[in-house]
C-alpha cells in the first residue's frame, strides 16, 4: 500500500512539475504573457499557412524544399527551416503583422529562430527584427534573444543605428549583429551555403541579395519587386544604375530550368514569386525607362517635362501610380536625381 | 462478373416479361413479383455502372493538325513592325511596340521564351490533346496539350480544384481550369506571364486572364482565346485558330539551346528611343494602308475602318493568278525586306501571272 501511495505522490509530483514547465515555455514560446498563442492554419490544396482563419493576408507560400515566403506583413519575409532552426530574411513591418508571422513560423517549425538576415536598412523590411530575435521587451519571439544574430550589409547597422549621445532611428535590440562590408558574406545553416551578395548604391547603399545555394532560391529585397517602380531611396545612397546593376547581378545568378521558366527561383521585395523570366522583364523596363530619362537629361529638359513627357507610358498600367507612398512622378525624379549627380 | 450481368439481364427480361403478363397474384406470385422487382432493378444497377452517360462531353484527345487559312502573313511570316492594324489595343501598348526591337530576340535570356498559352495556338503548332485520370477513380482530372513549337505544355484542370494565390508564380502557360459548357469545353486561364498579342512587340501583360473554348466539328477543332487584359487592352480581344484531326502526327521534340553569337555589354537591352524608330511607318507604306489604321485601336477592328482603309488606297487590287500558278502573292515572309517586292509581290511560279504591283497584297 505504501508503495503505491509513493507512486501516487511521485506521480502528481511529476504532473505538476511537467504543467509547471509547460506554462514556462509556453510565456518563452510567443505572444503577450497569458495571451493564447494564435494558430496558423493550413490549406493542403494551395498548400499555403495562413496566420489568422479569417484574416488571410498573411500567409506563407511554398517556394522550394524547406523555403517559403510569407506575404501580406510589410516586405516579403524568405523562411528557411530545417535541423538547425529557422532562418529568416527580413521581418517585415513589425507592430500587430508580427504576431500572425509568429503563427506561421510555429506552424513551418518547432525550431526556434535562429538566424535573421536582413536586405536592407528599410523598415518594411526590418521593422519586426526584434520581436522575430526574441528580444522585444514583455516577451515573444521565437528567438534566442540577443543571441539571435541578426546580419546585414554594414551600412544597413548605419542606417539603423546612430553614434554615441544621438538617439537612433530604431532600437539596439533590431540593429544588426553580423556585419561584412565587402562583396560576400557567407553562412551556411541547414545543411546549405548561404551567400549574402552586396549591391552598391541600388535602393539603398547597403542592399544584399541572399542566395540559398543548394535550395536555389534568391531573396532579391527591393531590387526585384512585382509591384511597383523601384522605391529608389536616395538620401542613403539609392541611384537607378546601382538597380539595374543589382537586376543584371541577379540574371547573372539565374539559371532557369528549361525553356526560360523555372530553375533558380527569385523572391521579391514586394510581390510574386518569380523567376529568371520575371527578373528579365524588370531588367528590360528598367533599362529602357532610364534610357528614355537620360535621353531626356540630354536634350536639356527639366524633371519637370520629363515627369510630364509620358515617358513611362508602356509601363504605368504594371508598376505605376498616382496615388500612395510610391507614384510614378516620385520614381522619375529619384532616377533624374541619381542620373543627374555630379 | 460479366456471368453475373448476364443472369441479371436474362431475369430482368423474365420480370419485365412477368410484370407485362400479370402474373403477380397470390403468395407464391408476391414472392416472385419480389424476386423479379429485386432483379430488374439488379441489373439496372449494374448496367449504370458499366455504361456510358448519353450525354457525354465532346471528345478533344488526338492530334490536331493546325490550318492557317486564317491571318497566315502574320502567323508564318511573322506581322511587320508598325503593323497594329485590327487590334483593340491603347496607347501603352503601342508605345511599347514602338520602342520594340527585333535585336531584343538575341539577348541570351529572351531566346528560348515558348509562345505563352494565348499565342502558342497562332505559331507553327501541331497540337497533342490527351487526358490525365486518377488512376483508382479514372476520373477525369485534367486535359492536357502539347504544342510543336517550343514544346510548351498545358494542364487544364478538371477537377474544379481554385487557382493559386496571387502571389504564386506566373507561367508560360498559366493556370488553366476547364468546364464543360455542353459540346463546348470553356477554360479559364491565370497566372501568365508577361507575353505578346503580336511578334512584333505589341505586349500582353501579366495581369491579363484568358477565357478560352474548345469546339469540336467533327474532324475539324476551333480553338477560340479571349483576351481580358487590363493593362494593354481597352476591350476584350477574341482570336480564334482552328485546327484539322491529325491521326499519326509525330510531334517531336523540341529542344532550345542558348547561343550567344556577339558580344554585348552586361544588361544590353535593345530598344528604340521615343521617336526614332525608323520602321513604323514600313507596313503602313508598304501595304497602302492608312497610318490611322496601321496603328490599331479597337476602332480598327471593324468594318467602317476597313471601308475608310480601302477608300485611301491607291494601288490597284491584287492580280489574279494564272492557271497553275502559285499566285501573283505569297512571295514575301513580311519584315522590313517586303518593302522592295510588296508582301506577295512577285508570285513564287506564277508563271504567267505578271508580277503584282510594289505593295501588292497577294493572298
Amino acid at each position: 500500500m505504501r508503495k503505491y501511495r509513493f507512486v501516487f505522490v511521485c506521480a502528481v509530483a511529476a504532473l505538476l512539475g511537467f504543467g509547471f514547465a509547460a506554462t514556462v515555455q509556453g510565456q518563452r514560446g510567443g505572444g503577450q504573457q497569458g495571451s493564447p498563442l494564435r494558430t496558423a492554419i493550413y490549406d493542403p490544396q494551395q498548400k499555403i499557412y495562413y496566420a489568422d482563419a479569417n484574416d488571410r493576408t498573411v500567409r506563407a507560400l511554398p517556394v522550394r524544399d524547406n523555403v517559403w515566403m510569407i506575404v501580406g506583413a510589410g516586405g516579403n519575409i524568405t523562411v528557411q527551416t530545417g535541423d538547425d532552426g529557422v532562418m529568416v530574411v527580413d521581418t517585415g513591418s513589425g507592430g500587430a503583422m508580427t504576431d500572425k508571422v509568429q503563427a506561421i513560423l510555429r506552424a513551418l517549425s518547432t525550431k526556434p529562430i535562429r538566424y535573421v538576415l536582413n536586405t536592407s536598412y528599410r523598415p518594411d523590411h526590418t521593422s519586426g527584427n526584434e520581436a522575430l530575435r526574441g528580444a522585444a521587451a514583455g516577451g515573444g519571439g521565437r528567438g534566442g534573444g540577443r543571441g539571435t544574430p541578426i546580419a546585414a550589409h554594414e551600412s544597413v547597422l548605419a542606417r539603423m543605428s546612430a553614434p554615441t549621445g544621438r538617439s537612433a532611428p530604431t532600437p539596439v535590440n533590431a540593429w544588426p549583429s553580423e556585419t561584412y562590408y565587402k562583396a560576400f558574406h557567407d553562412i551556411y545553416f541547414n545543411g546549405e551555403g548561404i551567400q549574402l551578395i552586396h549591391v552598391p548604391d541600388a535602393i539603398t547603399d547597403g542592399d544584399s541579395l541572399v542566395y540559398f545555394r543548394r535550395s536555389d532560391v534568391i531573396a532579391a529585397g527591393d531590387i526585384f519587386l512585382t509591384t511597383t517602380y523601384p522605391v529608389i531611396d536616395l538620401k542613403t545612397g539609392g541611384t537607378i544604375n546601382g538597380v539595374i546593376a543589382g537586376l543584371n547581378k541577379l540574371l547573372d545568378l539565374c539559371i532557369v530550368k528549361e525553356k526560360q521558366e523555372g530553375g533558380t527561383m527569385v523572391i521579391p521585395g514586394h510581390g510574386r514569386i518569380s523567376d529568371e523570366a520575371d527578373v528579365l522583364e524588370y531588367r528590360d523596363m528598367l533599362t529602357i525607362v532610364r534610357d528614355r530619362i537620360q535621353d531626356a537629361i540630354k536634350k536639356g529638359r527639366t524633371l519637370q517635362q520629363i515627369q510630364t513627357a509620358g515617358l513611362t507610358r508602356d509601363y504605368d498600367g504594371r508598376y505605376g501610380a498616382t496615388t500612395g507612398p510610391w507614384t510614378t512622378a516620385m520614381f522619375i525624379e529619384a532616377a533624374y536625381q541619381s542620373l543627374t549627380k555630379k | 462478373m460479366f456471368l453475373f450481368i448476364e443472369v441479371s439481364f436474362l431475369q430482368a427480361k423474365q420480370a419485365v416479361f412477368s410484370l407485362t403478363s400479370c402474373q403477380i397474384w397470390g403468395r407464391t406470385g408476391m414472392q416472385s413479383f419480389k424476386r423479379k422487382v429485386l432483379a430488374l432493378f439488379s441489373f439496372l444497377a449494374v448496367m449504370g455502372l458499366f455504361s456510358t452517360p448519353a450525354f457525354a462531353q465532346m471528345d478533344l484527345v488526338g492530334e490536331w493538325a493546325n490550318l492557317f487559312h486564317e491571318d497566315q502573313p502574320e502567323r508564318l511570316g511573322g506581322p511587320d513592325v508598325g503593323d497594329y492594324a485590327g487590334l483593340p489595343i491603347n496607347d501603352a501598348a503601342r508605345m511599347a511596340a514602338d520602342a520594340w526591337n527585333a535585336d531584343i530576340l538575341s539577348v541570351p535570356e529572351h531566346q528560348c521564351k515558348p509562345h505563352p498559352a494565348d499565342y502558342s495556338p497562332r505559331g507553327p503548332a501541331m497540337v497533342q490533346i490527351w487526358k490525365e485520370v486518377d488512376p483508382l477513380s479514372r476520373q477525369l482530372v485534367a486535359l492536357r496539350t502539347h504544342i510543336s513549337w517550343q514544346a510548351p505544355e498545358r494542364w487544364i484542370w478538371m477537377d474544379g480544384r481554385p487557382h493559386p494565390d496571387e502571389f504564386a508564380a506566373h507561367t508560360w502557360q498559366g493556370f488553366s481550369t476547364g468546364e464543360w459548357l455542353g459540346q463546348v469545353l470553356k477554360v479559364t486561364t491565370t497566372h501568365l506571364k508577361r507575353g505578346w498579342i503580336r511578334r512584333n512587340g505589341l505586349p500582353r501583360s501579366d495581369k491579363a486572364e484568358l477565357t478560352e473554348y474548345f469546339s469540336r466539328h467533327g474532324e475539324f477543332l476551333t480553338w477560340t482565346v479571349i483576351i481580358n487584359d487590363p493593362v494593354y487592352l481597352t476591350e476584350p480581344m477574341i482570336r480564334s485558330s482552328d485546327f484539322r484531326w491529325a491521326p499519326g502526327q509525330q510531334v517531336g521534340n523540341y529542344p532550345c539551346l542558348i547561343v550567344t553569337e556577339l558580344d554585348h555589354p552586361q544588361g544590353w537591352v535593345p530598344h528604340w528611343l521615343p521617336g526614332e524608330n525608323p520602321n513604323l511607318e514600313l507596313f503602313s507604306k508598304t501595304h497602302d494602308v492608312i497610318q490611322e489604321a496601321a496603328r490599331g485601336g479597337a476602332a480598327t477592328m471593324l468594318p467602317e475602318a476597313r471601308k475608310k482603309v480601302a477608300a485611301a488606297q491607291k494601288w490597284p487590287p491584287p492580280t489574279q493568278p494564272a492557271a497553275g500558278g502559285r499566285g501573283g502573292g505569297g512571295g514575301g515572309a513580311g519584315g522590313p525586306g517586303a518593302a522592295a517586292g510588296g508582301r506577295g509581290g512577285g508570285g513564287r511560279g506564277g508563271a504567267g501571272a505578271p508580277p503584282a504591283a510594289p505593295g501588292g497584297r497577294g493572298q
